[in-house]
């Protein structure tokens, strides 16, 4: 979102230079200026040589063969039963069990991957620390790793036959956990280029103002980087509830205690209750929408400036 | 005194940005750092500004000790070549910053914002993002938004660098203006000698970390220090050996008092100004005539004529050892 700004601003002064000799006369000019840059980048380019017809088709085609209609027919299959069917598939005390616990532990994920995964890219493109880039190899191996391998390691470590002597197995402590361990990348690699790209003048010129160092932070940096967080965490988020394999092998899946709803879903395929994963699967999809939706809103809100 | 400097060092690792720099500069004055880019000046600026800190050495602004204020109790306002507007504020917002934080009463925040937009013609601009401006507009927020605190002094880094030629024109002449208006001690960086010449009442030549000279406009002009400000400030040619001004070339069709023969090599002309390649004994030289002279002596390529220094010509010769102008 930020990248290259520093080239198009110098860029916009070279090409699209309003007369500036009175304010006033200025304004048409920039107006336009304004309103052109705008189009631009709404991606209205001019269409490419077979028009936008073919390419279109082809998207659309993809996307409803990988992605439409599979969802779509889960969505049929949970109001197989109606609409009551529906609500009653998802309030059975084990769904609801599951559902709160997924939700609220990947709310919980999301919120303490924020301000990690914050941290962690703070350190990654400002410190100088050593091993920075053995740090920053590492923080991509939960996206590399099996998640049942992310399972494996932290049933080793923190199991009933934990050598540290400090077990959170079958705990949803457990189920916060796995969350963490595979979700960490996401805020650390959509903060990370934005405070890369972070005009490092804009920063100094707050300071010559006369603002302390935590005032530059939370009213320079922090708003700018913003964005990228909210980003990062609604990835996060949207991850954790649908993860599987990492939690299955450390919390047990109790039902009623640390059963997660991917689990509680295949459980119910298990059992013949196709309606009842469907329903599920429905609220999760809802859910995910919906916090994707708000994050566009969001970005598009803050992108009015750029 | 507004600004003193004071046997200022600063290295980057092996290379010397700053050795040895002593200046002063006036209150109320319009300075301008001159020379080519690695020479240490917008270090100088930034030193100044306490954005850097000098290895070893002193700043005083004001009167008072600055060398280890940081850089936001120092009251200075700095200007970026890149604008390094708050890319997430409104053209109010980014003017107002240095008194919010102040934590200044809201009308009288506002009073002050809305009389600096207008000072800068930005009036009609105060709820658009920096995004929506153009690279002019865009500087003379950040003017704004540095005067807003009322500094010490004004600090500029090549201010009009990003800007094209016009626009870049049309803000030099706004600069002296503003600055015969607010009156504040101004500093800027630039390494256009004309941007240089035009705007600022004194110079201050700097190269390879040193100063190499300070005056004003004429002064360097007319008595450079030396030939890398001779070279610098304008055109030279050399004619016998020594360097001399192409516009302080005379030229004859007969032989004279002190003159050298030469053969016209080339005859360019540049609108009002013509430029005239010789070959003096074969040594290169040029002279910079107007259009009526050529044409009176019939000047083309070939052609043998007979060339001096002007004898109303300033001297070129070395003026005070460099940093004590």
């Amino acid at each position: 979102m930020t990248s290259s700004k520093q080239q198009s601003g110098a860029g916009a002064g070279l090409v699209d230079e309003a007369p500036p000799a009175s304010g006033v006369a200025t304004g048409s000019a920039a107006d336009r200026f304004a309103e052109g840059s705008t189009i631009r980048r709404r991606g209205d380019r001019p269409p490419g040589r077979h028009g936008p017809g073919l390419g279109l088709g082809v998207v659309l085609l993809y996307l409803s063969v990988i992605v439409l209609i599979p969802l779509g027919a889960v969505v049929w299959h949970a109001f197989d039963s109606g609409l009551s069917g529906f609500w009653q598939s998802v309030t059975t005390p084990e769904a609801s069990s599951t559902l709160k616990l997924t939700i609220g532990a990947s709310v919980l994920v999301g919120l303490i991957n924020m301000l990690m995964g914050t941290l962690i890219a703070w350190l990654l493109v400002r410190d100088r620390l050593p091993g920075r880039s053995v740090l920053d190899t590492l923080i991509d191996l939960p996206f590399a790793l099996p998640t049942i391998v992310a399972g494996l390691a932290l049933l080793t470590v923190y199991g009933p036959e934990s050598p540290l002597h400090f077990s959170i197995a079958y705990t949803r402590t457990a189920v916060v956990v796995a969350l963490l361990f595979v979700t960490l990348p996401f805020v650390v690699r959509t903060v990370q280029p934005v405070l890369l790209e972070l005009d490092r003048e804009m920063e100094e010129a707050a300071t010559s103002l006369g603002a302390s160092p935590r005032t530059v932070f939370f009213r320079i940096i922090l708003p700018s980087i913003a964005p990228a967080m909210a980003a990062g965490t609604a990835l996060a988020f949207a991850r954790a509830m649908s993860e599987f394999g990492s939690t299955v092998l450390i919390t047990g899946n109790l039902p009623f205690k640390t059963q997660v709803a991917s689990v509680h879903i295949f459980n119910q395929i298990e059992s013949d209750n196709v309606t009842g994963a469907a329903a599920v699967a429905t609220i999760l999809l809802l859910v995910s929408l919906v916090v994707l939706v708000a994050l566009d809103a969001l970005q598009r809100w803050a992108g009015r400036r750029d | 005194m507004s600004i003193r400097v004071e046997g200022v060092n600063k290295k980057f690792g092996e290379f010397v940005a700053l050795e040895d720099v002593t200046v002063e500069i006036p209150s109320g004055s319009l300075t301008a750092l001159l020379g080519p880019s690695g020479g240490g000046k917008s270090t100088l600026l930034r030193v100044i500004a306490g954005l850097e800190q000098p290895d070893s050495g002193r700043v005083q602004i004001e009167g008072r000790e600055a060398t280890e204020l940081p850089a936001r109790k120092r009251g200075v306002g700095f200007v970026f070549q890149h604008y390094a507007a708050f890319k997430h504020m409104s053209v109010f917002r980014n003017v107002a910053f240095g008194l919010e934080i102040r934590k200044r009463p809201k009308d009288e925040i506002k009073r002050r914002v809305t009389e600096l937009l207008e000072l800068v013609h930005l009036e009609s601009f105060a709820d658009r993002y920096p995004s929506q401006l153009s690279g002019g507009q865009r500087q003379r927020m950040a003017l704004a938004r540095a005067l807003a605190v009322e500094p010490a002094v004004l600090l500029l880094d090549e201010p009009f660098g990003a800007l094209d030629a016009q626009v870049r024109k049309e803000l030099r002449v706004w600069l002296r203006r503003l600055h015969e208006e607010v009156n504040v001690t101004t500093v800027f960086v630039t390494h256009d000698q004309e941007e240089a010449m035009e705007v600022a009442d004194s110079i201050v030549v700097m190269a390879k970390g040193r100063v190499e000279q300070i005056g004003s406009p004429d002064e360097l002009y007319d008595q450079p220090a030396n030939d890398f400000v001779m070279n610098f400030l304008g055109p030279v040619t050399s004619l016998g050996g020594r360097m001399v001004r192409p516009h302080d070339l005379e030229l004859f069709t007969v032989p004279g008092d002190g003159t050298t023969p030469a053969t016209v090599t080339r005859v360019t002309r540049l609108g009002f100004e013509v430029r005239v390649d010789l070959d003096v004994k074969g040594e290169e030289a040029w002279a910079q005539v107007t259009r009526g002279t050529a044409e009176q002596f019939g000047l083309e390529s070939g052609a043998v004529i007979h060339v001096r220094r002007a004898p109303e010509a300033r001297p070129v010769r070395a003026v005070a050892p460099a940093g004590t102008a």
